[in-house]
């Protein structure tokens, strides 16, 4: 048996210096026959290829290489014309859009005004999660084949920015191949053909899809815009270990990979050919508790829900020492936050963002106060490859909530099945979860609208208040931010309904995550704050 | 030699006073077995030994996370191998994972031995067809690598149980792929053993007397098979601690809430070129330690049982 090992071990280090003989090899020619194909790799893989089946930043930046909407964000997250040419606010609650002309689907068919309105009655289907922005359309109406006039529930300044990822499908394809409603992320049906095919107006189509292996993209023959970048051809890996991602990287296996986990920063500084991209990223880390149920679902405290109690949610923000997260967690790189939105939000009011202390002998008083002396046992949803370090983070929070008695059975999943269990479409099946939220419009209204207000199925309100948390009054607020016009008065709103959350402690702030992505030199990119990677921006340049 | 070979073959029982000789007479023996030992007391007791209990949330300090073993510059006295990501002692990471590691390696051999030994002495005794179907089962099963068939067993309870019970039933499925994956050899060895003693005369004489076959079986041959059986269990153990060890570091065996060695050499790969090398090298060398001691007693075990050595 033992020189059995002795053996394997010989064999297995003769596998890798042949391996790594056969990749330098390879890779030398390669690099120059195809020069223009980007190989990239993220934690996980995308959702689905159906552009509404998950509201989520990664799957819908992804997609948005394929499929478009009718405007779109440029590499500074200025809104430009994308499908659409121009608008107009013609009345409070109506607007009108000239499409763009001569624009064809990669199957050919031309883009027309019936491909918008499908899509946005696609967006409203039952396994849609995109019905947050569809919502944002009371009715469509197509005047001739380019221009159509949008009717808005209420009056909305921002109904452009709600548009950016609303992705637009041909109709024709979609009723062809039986996929007028949107995939489920619950999963269980017999195959949405929009799951595993794609056709959109974008630079890329898809040529091939392993979910979990890998996906291929080649440029669309004649994309209707000029775009900067120059890939031919890109090939996306997901790799769930930080490490086998950092080092396919290194190797050279990869033109770029994110997230780099933040402790192997100064390694990628150091070593060649490769360097770190990072910055702060517009997105923020919060945990949930679910405050809607009369009995949580997950717990071993029956007949009542301690979470509907103030003082047991403030006990949890107040357990949690956010700095100790980003000193050992996050080696220093996020940045704790008071507010659901971070600093680069329009709405942002930094006197609002500081946060509950850390003060765990108040909170064991209060969770005693409350009735639960002793705390009391709770599961935690979590997923363990969507944000940067989502697991370590939901570990520490686990041990610091034991320090005031609640003991917490930690649930961490990859994030397909995580949303699978969480979302509306599974009826919010949490009790306590960790959550990270970018703001698809960059601004305020968003997040109270999607994570704040009272859950509303009719106005897609508070989709993602996966704890249902309600308070009439930000409710009130959420739908006066809407339609309200004057920037001063906006803001002041904003800053009542951030605080009154904060007072109720809606939810728990945690910290915006960095940036983190990891980039092979000649790879020119622009990295969005939104950590959203556009091909359109990416220039192979040896 | 001669002589000694001659004092030893009139030897009967397994164990006695001649083996223990040569035992304290292999250096190399004694050593693997001290240190077997003392994994196993530690496991056994890992609440007493372990410095700090790794599975009290509430005593876990984040802030004491990833600090170095003791000896260098940064180190803390109350962590001799240092921290991991979560502020956890290594140390007690590791006492615990053994904890784990051995009781899987220990149960699944268990539970090979309850599956093969029977099947191989049914075989050896009854012969003909019943032989043929085991044998041809067993040939079956070792054309396939056994950590393929723990894989697959693995995935298919995976598969098959709700996801809640997993975590719960994780140290069972593990048991039964790894032990399930392994009675081949035992069946072997039994059976061929077996062969032999059937056509001895004390066996011939119990069946003439009208013993039934399965009190022969289990009161006449069984004593006699079991030194290869124990050699084998030894061995195996290794292999099974070894096995688990895979499973686990694919991260398809124990949950990381009782992470047992290759779970912490899974989780400290994470951080291996990212300087904090003790999360995972220190794990790795006690499986390894644990490993080649086990490894090496089976060997010894296997060299002084064996006719054609003495």
């Amino acid at each position: 048996m033992f020189t059995h090992i002795g053996n394997t071990r010989t064999r297995r280090r003769l596998a890798a210096t042949s391996a790594l003989i056969a990749a330098l090899a390879v890779a030398v020619p390669a690099s120059q026959a195809d020069a223009q194909t980007f190989r990239w790799a993220f934690q996980g893989d995308l959702q689905s290829l159906d552009p509404h089946a998950l509201n989520e930043t990664f799957t819908l930046g992804f997609l948005g290489n394929v499929y478009e909407g009718l405007t779109a964000y440029d590499k500074d997250l200025n809104l430009i014309p994308a499908l659409a040419e121009s608008w107009e606010n013609v009345g409070p609650t109506t607007w009108i859009f000239r499409l763009r002309k001569g624009v064809k689907f990669h199957n050919g068919n031309p883009f027309t005004a019936a491909d918008v309105v499908m899509s946005w009655k696609r967006s409203l289907s039952e396994g849609s999660d995109m019905k947050a922005y569809g919502r944002k359309i009371k009715d469509i109406r197509i005047i001739d084949d380019y221009t159509i006039e949008i009717e808005t529930p209420a009056p909305n300044p921002i109904l452009p920015r709600d548009l950016v990822f609303l992705y637009i499908m041909d109709a024709e394809w979609a009723e062809a191949n039986n996929t007028l409603e949107a995939t489920n992320v619950k999963g269980g049906e017999e195959g949405n053909y929009a799951n595993l095919n794609a056709n959109g107006t974008g630079p890329f189509m898809v040529v091939e899809r392993q979910p979990d292996v890998r996906t291929v993209l080649v440029r669309a023959p004649d994309y209707w815009r000029e775009i900067e970048g120059n890939v031919e051809r890109g090939v996306f890996t997901p790799i769930a270990q930080d490490a086998t991602r950092v080092a396919a990287l290194i190797s050279g296996e990869l033109d770029m990979a994110y997230p780099i986990p933040v402790q192997d920063w100064d390694r990628l500084e150091a070593a060649e050919g490769v360097r770190p991209l990072t910055g702060p990223e517009a997105r923020t880390i919060f945990l949930g508790m679910d405050q809607a149920r009369d009995e949580l679902l997950y717990s071993n405290v029956k007949g009542r829900n301690p979470f509907k109690d103030r003082r047991v949610r403030l006990a949890f923000a107040l357990a949690i020492d956010v700095e100790a997260i980003r000193d050992k967690i996050m080696r220093g790189a996020s940045v704790p936050a008071g507010l659901m939105v971070a600093p680069q939000i329009n709405g942002f009011n930094p006197e609002l963002n500081d946060r509950w202390p850390y003060d765990p002998e108040r909170a064991k008083a209060l969770l005693a106060e409350a009735g639960y002396p002793d705390g009391f046992e709770i599961t935690m949803d979590c997923p363990n490859n969507r944000y940067v370090n989502d697991e370590k983070i939901c570990q520490a929070v686990a041990a610091m909530l034991a320090k005031i008695g609640v003991k917490v059975d930690l649930l961490a999943q990859p994030k397909s099945k995580y949303f699978a269990k969480v979302l509306a479409q599974n009826d919010y099946d949490t009790s306590f979860y960790l959550l990270g939220w970018t703001p698809g419009t960059f601004d305020s209204h968003n997040p109270i609208f999607n994570l704040m207000m009272c859950r509303d199925k009719e106005t897609g309100a508070g989709l993602f208040n996966l704890g249902g948390y309600c308070n009439p009054r930000v409710d009130e607020l959420g739908r006066l931010i809407e339609s309200e016009t004057d920037p001063e008065k906006r803001q002041a709103m904003i800053d009542e309904a951030f605080r009154i959350h904060k007072e109720d402690v809606g939810h728990i702030p945690l910290h915006q995550q960095p940036l983190s992505w990891g980039v092979r030199d000649g790879i020119a990119l622009v990295q969005r704050p939104d950590n959203v990677l556009d091909l359109r921006y990416v220039r192979v340049l040896d | 030699m001669a002589e000694a070979s001659t004092r030893r073959s009139r030897r009967r029982p397994v164990l006695d006073n001649e083996l223990l000789e040569d035992f304290l007479h292999a250096p190399v023996a004694v050593l693997a077995a001290v240190i077997t030992l003392g994994f196993f007391l530690a496991a056994l007791f890992a609440p007493w030994v372990a410095p700090h209990d790794p599975f009290d949330l509430a005593a876990v300090n984040l802030l004491d996370a990833l600090l170095p073993p003791a000896w260098l510059e940064g180190g803390d006295g109350r962590f001799p191998l240092g921290t991991d990501d979560q502020g956890r002692d290594v140390l007690s990471t590791i006492i615990y994972g053994a904890r784990i590691s051995l009781g899987v390696g220990v149960a699944s051999v268990l539970l090979a031995i309850a599956i093969g030994v029977p099947l191989g002495l049914v075989a050896g005794y009854a012969g003909g067809r019943v032989d043929a179907v085991i044998m041809r089962i067993a040939d079956v099963q070792l054309s396939f690598p056994a950590i393929l068939i723990a894989l697959l067993i693995d995935g298919v309870a995976r598969g098959l149980l709700p996801r809640e019970l997993h975590d719960e039933l994780a140290i069972y499925v593990l048991i039964f792929a790894i032990g399930v994956s392994g009675w081949v050899q035992y069946a072997r060895t039994v059976r061929g053993s077996t062969l032999v003693e059937r056509r001895k005369e004390y066996v011939q004489a119990a069946r003439l007397i009208g013993v039934s076959a399965p009190a022969i079986m289990l009161r006449h041959i069984l004593p006699n098979v079991l030194g290869p059986v124990l050699v084998i269990a030894t061995i195996h153990l290794a292999l099974a601690i070894i096995t688990e060890a895979t499973l686990s570091f694919l991260g398809v065996g124990v949950p990381p809430t009782q992470p047992s060695l290759g779970t912490l050499i899974r989780i400290g790969n994470d951080y291996l070129f990212s300087g904090e090398w003790w999360i995972t090298i220190f794990p790795g060398a006690a499986l390894a330690i644990l490993v080649l001691a086990v490894n090496l007693l089976g060997d010894w075990l296997r060299d002084a049982l064996n006719p054609r050595l003495r």
